[in-house]
């Protein structure tokens, strides 16, 4: 075809649609390429397989040859007691699931409404502002075992009438001044890096400042920060077992329980592995959302 | 296609094919780029002008035929495309500069940290260029504060600093309003003069025309008219080729 000197005209006979390629047969190159690939491919993946191998086996060698490992596998891993237990660490494990529900979506609504007051510029909002920040500096910076116990000893203290007593409540409370706190900050700075050319265009299609934060800056502030936000949603649910020291059981209370009748502690391990049996599978959802829609969104993404 | 004899062209492109899915967007795609030359791709959105571009660049994997670059196949499956990309400059319609960092940390970012070159060395560089393309004073600037001409141009800028064999230019002034894709056009033209070999991927008829050496006219994934840039944008041969120079005419644009 082209060759530079000279001029020429193509084929001309498709001036149809694209063709779809019915007739192509890959050449031999092509062929010989794939084929490279493939053996490339196979290659990676033996690879992986005799690191992945020689690294995990040598960890199991190192655990199970070490002095201790017989009563430690006593002490930690004794499956049946830990399966006869488990209907009690996951009865406790409901409590968890529960706050981490009510928390989390109270966090959301009040963490977000911190972020969007510390984000505006209304001269009329300057003292909540001011309030958000000082709230946000505050609780951010408490170990929030002292919040639950400021909260949850604290208050009943003060014997105010109409106000609960409930431990469970004002533990959840607790959990949910401080967590805001920090999610608001996470969402503050999602806003913060959607460019200012985006605000600028959604008000000159009249959007108000409002509509503007609705549509445009907050869908994209906080598709920016779901990963820390989940995150914070992660640590939310382990956090929530905090507020067993104010009498509440949870699903590590219950383990305590069981190890201190009978001092073994695979309870521990039975509650570890319940957390990670939501978590886990928690995380894996929210990254493949969030591929999936920035795949949706971002052309030519990959290189 | 008598290239025996002839030195070996920067670029040769042979049967090449892009699918994605079942949309074929490139078919049989051949041409070569000799040393110096500028090769300009005109045919309307959705030809396959950038798809290919990015399959020079390995941007993309092609499902056939073979890409060399000074000879040596670059489509070949055992490839390092960092390697084949350090002879490789490419600008981009929307100029891709990186905004967290200024004009100047922008260029020698890719000199200092891909090819190991000492940053005062580097600066020293970059500091030349900007004095040519008149942007000096813009060295400390973030992009976001400049005009899109201007953007473009250090785009330019940052592509050069690498000293590539070949520019890949994609509809590099679309986004531009016309004030400014002079500025950037000159730019080019300047480059043309000093012999850098490029491929062109524009909707800018008259500067097509004062560039290239030739023209590939790309309709629907295949080149369906080619040579010398007066022939083709002046007296083409196919319905198509006519077509669509006079649709670019009639938007003003020749």
């Amino acid at each position: 075809m082209s060759d530079n000197r000279g001029r020429g005209t193509g084929d001309n006979s498709s001036s149809a649609p694209y063709d779809f390629g019915g007739a192509w047969q890959p050449s031999e190159i092509e062929i010989a390429r794939r084929i490279a690939r493939k053996n490339r491919n196979r290659k990676n993946a033996l690879i992986a397989a005799l690191s992945s191998l020689l690294v995990l086996g040598t960890l199991l060698v190192v655990l199970v040859t070490s002095p201790g490992w017989i009563t430690l596998r006593d002490t930690f891993f004794k499956w049946a007691y830990g399966f006869e237990v488990l209907p009690k660490i996951i009865l406790g494990f409901g409590t968890n699931a529960t706050l981490t529900l009510i928390a989390g979506t109270s966090v959301a609504l009040f963490g977000l409404l911190i972020a969007l007051i510390r984000t505006s510029r209304s001269p009329a909002l300057t003292p909540f502002r001011f309030l958000a920040t000082i709230y946000v500096d505050v609780f951010r910076g408490i170990p929030m075992l002292l919040v639950i116990l400021l909260v949850g000893f604290g208050i009943p203290a003060l014997q105010l009438k109409g106000v609960t007593n409930n431990v469970l409540i004002l533990g959840t409370i607790a959990v949910i001044i401080t967590y805001s706190a920090y999610v608001a900050e996470v969402i503050r700075s999602g806003i913060l890096t959607v460019h200012p050319s985006q605000r600028a265009a959604a008000r000159s299609l009249g959007l108000s400042h409002f509509q503007t934060l609705r549509h445009v800056v907050l869908p994209q502030a906080l598709k920016r920060v779901t990963p820390p936000l989940l995150n914070d949603l992660v640590a939310l649910i382990k956090d929530t077992g905090l507020i067993s020291i104010l009498g509440v059981t949870d699903a590590i209370r219950a383990a305590q329980i069981q190890t201190a009748k009978s001092f073994n502690y695979t309870p521990y391990v039975m509650a570890a592995l319940v957390f990670l049996a939501v978590t886990i599978p928690l995380t894996r959802m929210t990254d493949r959302m969030l591929r999936n829609s920035l795949e949706r969104q971002n052309a030519q993404g990959q290189a | 296609m008598s290239e025996s004899g002839m030195n070996t062209p920067v670029l040769r492109v042979e049967k090449l094919r892009k699918s994605f899915g079942d949309e074929v967007v490139l078919q049989d795609i051949t041409f070569s780029v000799p040393e110096h030359a500028a090769t300009v791709f005109i045919g309307a959105s959705g030809s396959g002008k950038s798809t290919l571009l990015r399959c020079i660049n390995l941007l993309e994997q092609v499902d056939d035929g073979t890409i060399r670059l000074d000879g040596e196949d670059i489509s070949a499956a055992d490839v390092n495309p960092d390697e084949v990309r350090k002879k490789l400059g490419m600008v981009f319609q929307a100029f891709n500069l990186f905004p967290h960092m200024t004009v100047l940390e922008n260029i020698i970012l890719a000199p200092t940290k891909v090819q190991g070159i000492g940053a005062e060395e580097a600066i020293a560089e970059a500091f030349n260029l900007l004095e040519r393309f008149g942007l000096r004073d813009k060295a400390d600037q973030y992009p976001d504060r400049l005009s899109g001409g201007q953007q473009q141009r250090v785009a330019i800028i940052r592509s050069l600093s690498r000293h590539p064999r070949l520019l890949l230019l994609d509809e590099i002034t679309s986004a531009l309003d016309p004030v400014l894709v002079n500025e950037v056009l000159s730019t080019v033209r300047e480059l043309k003069v000093e012999g850098m070999t490029m491929i062109i991927a524009t909707h800018e008829m008259g500067f097509a025309k004062q560039v290239a050496n030739e023209v590939c006219f790309l309709h629907k994934g295949k080149i369906l008219e080619w040579g010398p840039p007066e022939e083709i944008l002046e007296t083409p041969r196919l319905a198509q080729t006519r077509d669509f120079i006079n649709r670019v005419h009639d938007a003003g644009r020749l």
